[in-house]
């Protein structure tokens, strides 16, 4: 099942981050289409986090204008910057569940804050997130008791517990095996085609690019911007010395 | 969006019209359930022109579903779309049920039982780390050399000096209001001029210590259980034992020392300021400096002193190692670091008072 990329559904134009007079990245200027699997990729410091942090709002961009549906993020106030944040939910790397509570107290946080459902309703949806993500039978876990790919999934299944549009995911695989890794990946597929999530994750993680990237934005250091779009089986025929040098794991 | 109920014999049919989500389920929730505690058997759902559903409203059909199906009572959905179907189908019954892992305590018997026991390891442990420390100690005298003495002065620095301030000014204020509150009912007797004899033995003998071992316990104690305790979720300690060091003498030895050091000063520091802020009121009174001087040396003596010293030295280690223990005995978790940080505080506070009532008991026999 292809994904649909009309009409696009996020605008990201002439976004322009600098950090203490510093240009991380400018004339930054792609679309992401409804239900699509896109991933981010490029080496360290090459401004990933930041891009993901400024089409979050954690970081305002100066120019540029973050559009989801036909509402721009940036330079949103009050009720309907929340409504904007409520289209989307995020993933960061270290997974950022909260340790005092268990998963399915983190899952049902959001829930208890915008569902205005009552209690049981909560616990039936936190429920069935966590087995969504396959995490059936660690409700009462806490964070600190379980392993770094479950912290992800539990992650995950925090980000969609109001059922967003859009999940951001900071390196999904980064520090999991390769079997846990897979699984992710198969679990990213499945929502983005059965639930029409779409997906704008950051990855260096080769293969599971290969797998079930829709679409790839390849950003570079030197450019502070994009230096490569499309399909992941164009950007590995690149010709490009760094898109192709990135594909090839590191051999020039 | 709307909800329409249609009751036939003990049956109802719930009949839902347009979308079936977060912002129309929590409304409906509520109505529908109290619909179900009328005493309708069967539950027929009509979803014919449902035109949204996410899982929200997958999560109202389920619930219905598993009461229903709890009670033996029959349920059926008619006419909800293939893709909502699917959704509705993605999970499975038997899993959506909350698992619970607590002990379960059954009588109160049983609880004192557990905190018995759990107090009983906890003073082992303890034990255990004091034996420990005790030996770490021993080997850092013998082989001063192999003391962290960076450690230590930067530990000096911020439990001492850092200190001087809040000593200075609470010894001032408490010298000062100490002699103020004593010179009103002394003066029906005439007898101001002892005011100045209760500010020297009090400060030097009883309040300079204690004082300056509570501001100590809340000012230091408190940070190394703090600064532990975030260095062992941040799995720094694992490193630290990895490497070969041994926590006892790399984090917990620079710490009593340095506190070792600063109490007695502090101490020192907080009876000087006690004893002016009692002068200013002497002085306010009209006795002339000299008199009071000479009050204050005939009322303490320097055993007075010296005990105070003493005992201030056995508080300062006290606070410092109950500070450590407890920042070594972190769990997981930020929250705690706080409980750790809070529990370094009272037990400090709890070990300061019960020691010094055990040394003035010593102290008293001793005829000092």
């Amino acid at each position: 099942m292809e994904a649909n990329l009309e009409p696009p559904f996020i605008r990201v134009s002439d976004l322009r981050v600098m950090y203490d007079g510093t240009t991380i990245l400018e004339n930054v200027n792609f679309e992401v289409g409804r239900g699509e699997i896109l991933f981010i990729i490029g080496g360290s410091g090459c401004g990933k986090s930041t891009l993901l942090k400024s089409m979050v709002g954690l970081v305002e961009p100066d120019p540029g204008s973050v559009v989801f549906g036909d509402r721009d993020l940036v330079g949103a106030t009050g009720d309907d910057r929340s409504a904007i944040l409520r289209r989307f939910g995020v993933m960061y790397q270290g997974g950022a569940l909260l340790g005092s509570l268990t998963l399915l107290e983190n899952v049902r946080l959001p829930l208890e804050e915008y569902s205005g459902l009552p209690e049981e309703a909560q616990d039936l949806l936190a429920l069935m997130k966590l087995k969504l993500v396959g995490l059936e039978g660690y409700d009462h876990h806490f964070p600190s008791r379980i392993s770094g790919g479950m912290l992800k999934r539990a992650s995950i299944a925090r980000a969609m517990a109001l059922d967003p549009e859009i999940l951001f995911l900071d390196e999904p695989s980064a520090g999991l095996d390769p079997v846990t890794s897979f699984e992710l990946d198969r679990l990213i597929y499945f929502l983005s085609r059965n639930l029409g999530i779409t997906f704008v994750i950051i990855s260096h993680e080769l293969s599971s690019i290969q797998k079930i990237a829709d679409r790839v934005i390849m950003l570079d250091k030197s450019a502070r911007g994009i230096i490569a779009v499309g399909k992941p089986g164009d950007l590995a025929a690149s010709t490009v010395p760094r898109v192709k040098q990135f594909f090839s794991r590191g051999e020039a | 969006m709307s909800v329409r109920f249609e009751v036939s014999g003990d049956s109802l049919r719930i009949t839902f019209d347009g979308p079936l989500t977060f912002e129309t389920a929590g409304s409906m929730f509520p109505e529908i359930m109290h619909k179900l505690k009328t005493g309708v058997r069967g539950i027929s759902v009509d979803a014919h022109r449902v035109d949204a559903m996410d899982t929200a409203g997958a999560a109202l059909l389920i619930h219905l579903e598993k009461h229903q199906s709890t009670l033996d009572l029959p349920f059926e959905i008619v006419g909800l779309a293939e893709s909502y179907r699917k959704l509705y189908h993605l999970f499975d019954r038997a899993i959506l049920e909350q698992t619970w892992e607590d002990e379960e305590i059954r009588w109160h018997f049983d609880a004192i039982g557990r905190r018995t026991v759990s107090l009983w390891e906890k003073v082992k442990e303890f034990t255990a780390f004091c034996g420990e420390l005790f030996v770490a100690l021993m080997k850092s005298i013998s082989n001063p050399s192999r003391i962290r003495w960076k450690d230590v002065f930067i530990t000096c620095e911020s439990a001492g000096v850092g200190a001087l301030p809040l000593i200075g000014m609470i010894g001032f204020l408490i010298g000062l209001i100490l002699a103020f509150q004593s010179a009103i009912p002394m003066r029906r007797f005439g007898a101001e001029i002892f005011v100045a004899n209760l500010i020297g033995l009090s400060m030097i003998r009883e309040l300079g210590p204690l004082m300056t071992s509570v501001i100590l316990a809340g000012r230091s104690g408190s940070a190394f259980a703090a600064e532990i305790g975030t260095m062992r979720i941040n799995e720094e300690i694992d490193a630290i034992v990895t490497m070969g060091f041994d926590p006892m003498k790399f984090l917990v030895v620079p710490r009593i020392i340095a506190s070792l050091i600063v109490a007695p000063l502090l101490t020192l520091f907080f009876q000087l300021a006690g004893l002016a802020g009692g002068a200013v009121v002497m002085l306010s009174l009209g006795f002339p400096f000299v008199t009071y001087v000479q009050q204050v040396q005939s009322a303490a003596a320097t055993s007075d002193l010296l005990g105070a010293l003493f005992k201030v030295t056995v508080f300062g280690v006290l606070i410092a190692a109950i500070g450590c223990y407890r920042g070594l005995e972190t769990k997981a978790g930020a929250s705690a670091v706080g409980a750790s940080t809070t529990s370094a505080v009272v037990s400090g506070i709890i070990l300061i008072a019960v020691f010094d009532g055990i040394f003035a008991v010593i102290f008293y026999f001793m005829g000092w």
